[in-house]
């Protein structure tokens, strides 16, 4: 049985960049007739401090993050691969000896989805009504693609988006270079490596990059715009949403 | 930032000529790779058995590296145990010394690169060639390798064409033909004079005392049978227990590294050349060729304090030079950048694994953790995760850099303080909204500056998602409210 409420954990980017790609994840969620809960408390997930190698500090934001996420049963969802990945592959690392949050960081993240993910693999919905006009591309972010090996859903979303065309990126596997810290601690390297990306994007010839991580859509949007590209950059959630069912019931 | 590290990746990423080398093998490999593995039947389950190998190997090491000893010795070699790498050339140069050896002729081996044998050798008065063609190319450029399998990936057909003109006094050339062609007459030459060579080692089987060296150029097989004296130099994790497990691993190694199913040349080579048959049964004058001699060097060199750590993973390593090709980092700056014998993500962690953090802080940082390597490696070696390992290891020893020290805790501190969180967001968009136009920063102060030296930063949103989202959720349930009561 499908479940009927879930908990957004909208990630700090969402938070204070881009909350429109979050609303348009809670239009989506309750398109599906879900109730979309929101636990208060929430900041951020902690993977800056782990991918800094700050693992005490790391745990102490997990720690935190877990309790907020543990007061409720619903399955949580995470409009971000990166994110969704820190929860349900590194908390069950960083607490693996801990009585207390050992059992907790498991039982989350059995229970921790990516947005795309689980739209299609646990609402089994792939097809949302969203309606959008033009040629995009996707760019499969790599903890989405290959940490938690999430590719087919959101290919699938978006071919069942009415009027969409859904251009070939080429070397669409390849990392954009934003890696968080690593796009300013070797930020030279990462220029290099989003310059490869950006000039894929630009040869597809698309008038929007789509994607499910805000990290790398702000990273490549930053250098589209560096750039002077016409090109702009949207979360799947934002795509989805447009002139999809559920959206009237907000209005 | 101006480390030596971060002047060489500067260097890196504004020469032309690199990137030019580097997109040519590299794409090539990647592509050559994916067909390979996809004309082998059950390609995951072969990995998944090439990996339970390496992993059941390494967790018995000191019981096969005994068996292989002895092995080794029973076909009538010499085993020499190298605790480092000083121990390690001066072995050599002992072996050297008493077959009265004045030219040595190498084939390729990353464990000779990673001891220095060369100038250790050189040193004593022994001259050595590089027999393999890229080992050759940097020889006599001055070079080190800069991929583990391509040594001079780093170098265009046109560069190599203007060294062999300089160096060797051949018309000047771009042909890939004529260039191997003028390398090969100088090398046979070598072959026939040298006195010893000195090869590395793919597998030894612990069984038999097999010692497995594959190539494509044949002068593996030049190297190790035409001088007088063979040396294999090992490290002591580079063992099978069995032929049967070297084919498993053979199955996976060409197909990952060149994309070929097989190397062209797969030598077994058990003992020196036996001046008598073997056994009784077989008769006849014994073999007519090898050499008279074959030692085996195992080299340790920090090997054997990795295991039993969270790093041991790597020791796996089969040396296929996939994860280089495919890692978009490597990709930008090739070899050379990162400073160590081993490049690229494999060497991102098996160098300070072997030598410690301190004097390498910036290879584990050197990758986004993409996990492209992850995907690509024949025996499933979970670098990023060992990467994040190192990176924890280099936070304690305090090689983080001060800004961030700094940043760290106050933002562990805020973020687990959601009202320090919603207050420091508050700062944070004040001040971004101030400074952007039309919603995006061109600069940013340092250390951030490295984000806007590339890309443009976006302001902070008006009202934070939480805000947008309570109101959104007021305006629904006054609106279920007025349905209710209607
Ligand atoms: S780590 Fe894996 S992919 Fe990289 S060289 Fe070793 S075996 Fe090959």
């Amino acid at each position: 049985m499908p479940p009927t409420t879930v908990q957004l954990f909208a990630t700090c980017l969402i938070e204070t960049l881009r909350p429109s790609a979050g609303m348009a994840v809670v239009r989506v969620l309750e398109g599906l007739g879900l109730t979309v809960e929101y636990p208060d408390g929430q900041t951020c997930c902690g993977q800056p401090a782990f991918n800094g190698g700050a693992w005490e500090d790391a745990r102490a934001m997990a720690r935190h993050t877990l309790d907020v996420l543990s007061r409720s049963p619903a399955p949580i969802v995470i409009p971000s691969g990166s994110c969704a990945d820190m929860i349900v592959h590194h908390y069950p690392e960083l607490f693996a000896d801990d009585p207390k949050y050992g059992p907790l960081a498991r039982d989350i993240a059995s229970r921790t989805y990516e947005f795309s993910q689980f739209i299609v693999e646990v609402m089994g919905v792939s097809d949302l009504g969203a309606r959008f006009a033009g040629k995009i591309v996707y760019h499969p972010s790599c903890h989405l693609l290959r940490g938690l090996g999430v590719d087919d859903a959101p290919r699938k979303l978006l071919a069942r988006v009415n009027g969409l065309e859904v251009a070939d990126l080429p070397g669409a596997h390849e990392c954009c270079g934003f890696g968080g810290l690593f796009a300013v601690k070797m930020s030279d390297i990462s220029g290099a490596m989003l310059d490869r990306k950006l000039q894929n994007v630009e040869s597809a010839g698309a008038q929007t990059v789509v994607g499910c991580d805000v990290s790398c859509l702000l990273h490549i949007g930053g250098g589209l715009r560096r750039r002077g590209a016409k090109v702009e950059t949207k979360h799947i959630a934002e795509l989805l949403a447009s002139d999809e069912r559920g959206a009237m019931n907000d209005e | 930032m101006s480390s030596p590290f971060h002047s060489r990746v500067a260097g890196a990423l504004v020469d032309d000529n690199l990137h030019i080398a580097l997109n040519r093998v590299t794409s090539r490999f990647t592509t050559l790779r994916l067909n390979a593995l996809a004309s082998l039947p059950h390609a995951d389950s072969v990995r998944d058995r090439a990996r339970a190998i390496r992993a059941h190997t390494l967790s018995r090491l000191d019981i096969y590296l005994a068996q292989f000893a002895d092995s080794v010795e029973a076909a009538g070699g010499r085993v020499h145990w190298a605790a480092d790498a000083h121990a390690a050339n001066r072995i050599v140069a002992e072996i050297a010394k008493a077959a009265r050896a004045r030219t040595v002729v190498k084939g390729k081996s990353m464990v000779s690169e990673e001891t220095h044998l060369n100038p250790a050798l050189e040193a004593e008065g022994i001259t050595v060639v590089e027999s393999d063609l890229g080992e050759y190319i940097i020889q006599l450029a001055g070079e080190t390798p800069s991929h583990i399998i391509a040594p001079a990936v780093h170098k265009t057909k046109e560069q190599v064409g203007q060294l062999f003109h300089e160096k060797l006094g051949i018309p000047l050339t771009h042909d890939p033909a004529l260039l191997t062609a003028a390398a090969r007459a100088k090398l046979r030459e070598v072959f026939l004079t040298a006195d010893m060579g000195i090869s590395g080692v793919n597998f030894g089987v612990a069984e038999t005392g097999t010692i497995c060296i594959v190539t494509n150029e044949g002068n593996g097989r030049l190297t190790t049978s035409t001088p007088r004296v063979h040396v294999a130099m090992m490290g002591i994790e580079r063992l099978v227990p069995t032929l049967d497990d070297l084919s498993a691993m053979l199955q996976v190694l060409a197909r990952s590294a060149t994309g070929q199913k097989l190397s062209v040349y797969t030598s077994l080579i058990t003992g020196p050349r036996r001046r008598r048959p073997s056994k009784q049964s077989e008769g006849g004058p014994g073999e007519p060729d090898g050499p008279d001699e074959l030692h085996v060097v195992l080299v340790d060199n920090g090997r054997s304090r990795v295991l039993g750590t969270r790093l041991a993973e790597i020791l796996y390593c089969i040396r296929c030079g996939a994860c280089l090709n495919i890692c978009p980092v490597y990709q930008q700056i090739g070899g050379h950048a990162y400073g160590s014998v081993y490049p690229g993500p494999v060497g991102a962690v098996l160098t300070p694994a072997l030598e410690g953090v301190e004097p390498w802080p910036e290879l584990p940082q050197a990758s986004t953790l993409c996990g492209a390597c992850r995907d690509v490696c024949p025996v499933r070696i979970d670098i990023p995760r060992m990467l994040l390992e190192l990176r924890d290891a280099g936070h304690r020893a305090g090689q983080t850099p001060a800004w961030l020290k700094l940043f760290l805790p106050l933002y562990q501190l805020a973020a687990t303080q959601p009202a320090l969180f919603n207050f420091g967001a508050a700062a944070a968009r004040w001040i971004t909204r101030a400074l952007s136009s039309n919603g995006w920063l061109k600069r940013l102060p340092p250390p951030l500056s490295g984000w806007t030296d590339h890309r443009d930063f976006p302001a902070f949103a008006a009202q934070p998602f939480s805000a947008q989202f309570k109101n959104h959720h007021k305006g629904a349930k006054t609106q279920r409210n007025t349905k209710d009561s209607s």
